[in-house]
């Protein structure tokens, strides 16, 4: 058999490439209406009235007066409403939808409405906690009383806007009982959920299906289900099609992004060497708690990067602001922690006066070292390989040495970083509970039936690959559509790098059974997830494997610094990863550089802040992602690892690609200036602060 | 309303409508060309982009009376060319698609830069690029899908 990694291209191309794809705003039904949200213009406070015009013949306004189930988006933690009822917690908070038939028109009547309030001051410091964790590792604190002496940084993260290129949207409507929404979402089945919740229907009268989705890093992991809601709302009341799809500015300011960060760290410091670290991790959740519990809990768990500490002592806190709430973004949690840890340990390597490389590599995780939870890293890590290919290819040393001529504003940074692969603690066994289906149909071809959603990152390909190559039939033979709950098993969001190792790991099972009954006519094959029995998490303590595998990663990055505007130039980078065994090398190369991208990005340039719980950017001039002349040209390598449970040895790739990015190129800018980097991103504004600052 | 009159990939359309109202509407609501799409609708993104006269427009960006007499092309239009097969079969070869919203756009801005300059170094497309932003792929990819296509496409452009 041949080998799978090996590259074909992929199969929704030609749709795509000519422009034939259907996104959701290609997608029109007869006698359409469309959706516009109202939204609140305080902070903070209470409405006291609402006074709308009179609304014209085909025209409505929906509120949380529609809603007949509960007024609350399921999502893990529930304190999101569909609308709200009347307390205002975040600016542009959503109050009614106005549909119908023209635009300018319900643009007229949302001018109109006069809305009432009570303000109160609202609350934008880090004070309110509304969920924290502790955790402990060996001695924890107790380490420190022995210590030589502790050396202590803060570092900070901002937000980040995921900037798929596609706005969030939705059609639904309405067929007897059932009501039915199509849009641009990662995760099929929460949203079903939600609406569930939302309308008090029969699973069996609410259907979600899929659009083909342009890029979603996230940002349509739980907040569709929001919108869904609000939709179908809508929907089941008027029964007639209606369209929501947000324009950019909409959607800049009121989807979630990921959270920012501010961690502290103390290190134990004896004979020169690392004792025990503990940290304060906190992080502004915004005016709901939805995800940010998990988000917390990732980046709490990253807190010793791809090192092996003894002792922790590990504090998280998410606090609640009247700001925009935040969510998932790929990396979710993990990219703030490795930011601060990488930072962290460069740092004290150089207080120490020890050369942080050979500092670095002498505390780097090894197989069977206990995880910052006790769990075990059961696999070989490749680490050292993959740094020495990376410093090579980079021309690391030579480089590192010649930049540091503080005249020259040039800068080499690496990072060394990992992933945990799928969900955190024990989500898979006791939440999602996976099922997939493969159906033979009678004409000799494969049905794949789950709930994963091709988001550009290639589902579609890897998995009709991963049948064919299992069943040993051509490609063209194995269907896979965009999931559409009335056909799909609940498998589970597409999230966490969880897709491949874990719904692909189900699917091969599937599959092989599927090739013993081939001769078979017509059946389903029908598999659920079953944790492997070693893996054992205690949520509560935060003890245990908090995952059952881990991805590995180097980047390099080098960078110009214009000694005059400061401004930053990427100049190459070189990436090494372990992801386990690739499905498709093309694919697995191209998340590589749209997560690096994404990472640097997030590093150097996406500034995004509010001002008194307004977000300051709100289209993509304001807010300025990488352009193909601010990336430069990308080296990638990927090594072979094989995890025994994943298809074929596959682990998780998605994540893994943008969370080592940032500390990178902050380090290749700490090395350009000579100056110390505490936080992202590290704008010329930033560059020229630390410069006039001769403490630093 | 006033009359406006084009070549709309290859025909000869007549549109009656408002003088500004944006030529990516009329495209996608008027003619259901749906292959340009709306990412930003203020020029930044390059998702709308079309050929006007041979050169990369947006247009959501383009008031309808812009194109009275001119000659418009949109993805749906160029994809029976020679020339987009070879692009196209550049970018499917190269990995230069992910989520796919901003290739229509891409494929356009790489017909509008090859036309002008059918040997394009790095520096050249990464300029000609600028106007099209994509989130998935880090660009890495989509330079190198243009760069075969200029290779493959030797001499048809
Ligand atoms: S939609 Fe026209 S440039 Fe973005
Ligand atoms: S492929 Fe998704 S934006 Fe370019």
């Amino acid at each position: 058999m041949k080998d799978i990694s090996k590259s074909i291209n992929k199969v929704d191309n030609e749709e795509k490439i000519s422009g034939s794809a259907e996104y959701i705003a290609d997608i029109k039904m007869d006698g359409m209406l469309y959706a516009m949200t109202l939204r609140s213009s305080i902070v903070k406070g209470e409405i006291i009235k609402i006074s709308y015009p009179k609304i014209p013949d085909n025209y409505y306004v929906i509120d949380h007066k529609d809603v007949q189930g509960k007024n609350i988006v399921k999502i893990i933690y529930d304190d999101m409403p569909i609308f709200t009822t009347k307390k205002i917690s975040y600016l542009h908070e959503p109050i009614a939808l106005v549909i119908g038939p023209e635009k300018e028109k319900i643009v007229e009547i949302l001018d109109s409405i006069e809305i009432k309030y009570k303000e109160e001051e609202p609350q934008f410091e880090w004070e309110d906690s509304v969920v924290d964790f502790h955790f402990d590792k060996g001695e924890g604190e107790r380490v420190f009383d022995h210590a030589d002496k502790v050396i202590s940084y803060d570092y900070e993260t901002g937000y980040q806007e995921q900037a798929y290129i596609e706005t969030q949207g939705f059609i639904g409507y309405q067929d007897g009982d059932k009501t039915t929404l199509i849009g641009s979402i990662q995760c099929p089945y929460y949203v079903k959920n939600a609406l569930i919740q939302a309308l008090d229907s029969e699973p069996e009268n609410v259907r979600v299906i899929q659009s083909t989705v342009g890029g979603a890093f996230g940002g349509k992991e739980e907040f569709p289900s929001l919108i869904g809601c609000q939709l179908a709302v809508a929907v089941k009341k008027i029964k007639k099609p209606i369209q929501l799809i947000y324009e950019r500015e909409e959607d800049m300011l009121v989807t979630t992004k990921r959270h920012p960060a501010k961690i502290h760290f103390d290190a134990a410091i004896k004979e020169n060497k690392i004792k025990g670290i503990k940290a304060h991790v906190g992080i502004d959740g915004g005016a709901t708690i939805g995800l940010s519990g998990v988000v917390l809990s990732r980046a709490m768990l990253a807190c010793s990067g791809a090192y092996t500490i003894d002792n922790l002592d590990i504090t998280g806190d998410v606090y609640k602001t009247n700001t925009v709430p935040n969510g998932a973004f790929r990396g979710f949690g993990a990219p703030q922690m490795m930011f601060a840890i990488e930072m962290f340990v460069e740092h004290i390597a150089k207080d120490l006066n020890i050369d942080p490389l050979e500092f670095r590599k002498s505390i780097l995780a090894k197989q069977n070292d206990h995880t910052s939870t006790n769990g075990v890293y059961r696999d070989p890590i490749l680490m050292p390989e993959m740094i020495e290919k990376a410093m090579k290819e980079s021309d690391y040393l030579r480089k590192k040495k010649a930049y540091a001529n503080p005249n020259i504003f040039k800068g080499i940074g690496m990072s060394f970083f990992f992933h945990g692969c799928g969900f955190t603690g024990s989500g898979e066994k006791k939440i999602i509970k996976a099922r997939v289906r493969l159906r033979k149909h009678k004409n000799n071809k494969a049905e794949i039936l789950i709930a994963a959603v091709d988001m550009g990152q290639g589902v579609k390909t890897t998995f009709r690959k991963l049948v064919a190559n299992i069943l040993e039939i051509d490609i063209e033979n194995v269907i896979f559509n965009n999931p559409d709950t009335d056909y799909v098993p609940d498998s589970g969001p597409t999230v966490a790098s969880r897709t491949m190792m874990i719904v692909g790991g189900l699917v091969a099972r599937a599959a092989k059974e599927m090739k013993q009954r081939w001769r078979e006519d017509e059946f389903v094959v029908e598999k659920q997830y079953k944790q492997p029995d070693y893996i054992k998490y205690d949520e509560e303590n935060f003890i245990g494997d908090a995952y059952p595998a881990y991805s590995w990663g180097v980047n390099v990055v080098e960078v110009e610094v214009s000694k005059t505007t400061y401004q930053v130039k990427l100049v190459k980078t070189w990436s090494v990863y372990d992801g386990g065994k690739a499905i498709d090398e093309k694919v697995v190369l191209g998340q590589a550089d749209g997560g690096l991208a994404q990472g640097v990005g997030y590093g150097y340039l996406e500034v995004m802040n509010h001002k008194q719980g307004k977000i300051q950017q709100k289209n993509m001039t304001d807010y300025i992602i990488p352009t193909a002349k601010d990336m430069p040209d990308m080296e990638t390598y990927l090594y072979d690892n094989p995890y025994a449970f994943g298809p074929y040895g596959a682990k998780g790739v998605g994540e893994l690609t943008l969370v080592g990015g940032a500390p990178a190129v902050a380090k290749a800018i700490e090395n350009a200036i000579n100056k110390r980097i505490y936080k992202i991103p590290v704008t010329p504004e930033y560059i020229m602060e630390l410069i006039n600052n001769a403490k630093n | 309303m006033p009359k406006i009159e084009f070549k709309l990939n290859d025909k000869l359309v007549t549109v009656h409508s408002t003088a500004n109202r944006r030529l990516l509407d009329v495209l996608r609501e008027d003619f259901n060309l749906t292959g340009p799409k709306e990412g930003c609708g203020e020029g930044e993104c390059g998702a709308c982009a079309v050929l006007l006269n041979h050169k990369i427009v947006n247009s959501c960006c383009t008031p309808l009376a812009n194109v009275d007499g001119q000659e418009i092309v949109t993805i749906e239009g160029f994809s029976k060319t020679k020339r987009y097969q070879i692009i196209k079969d550049a970018f499917a070869e190269m990995g230069g698609v992910q989520c796919g919203f901003c290739t229509p756009g891409m494929v356009i801005a790489t017909e509008s830069l090859l036309n002008k300059n059918p040997h394009p170094n790095d520096e050249e497309i990464r300029i000609a690029l600028s106007g099209n932003l994509c989130r998935c792929t880090g660009y890495n990819m989509i330079i190198k899908s243009i760069q075969k296509a200029a290779k493959d496409g030797d001499g048809i452009w």
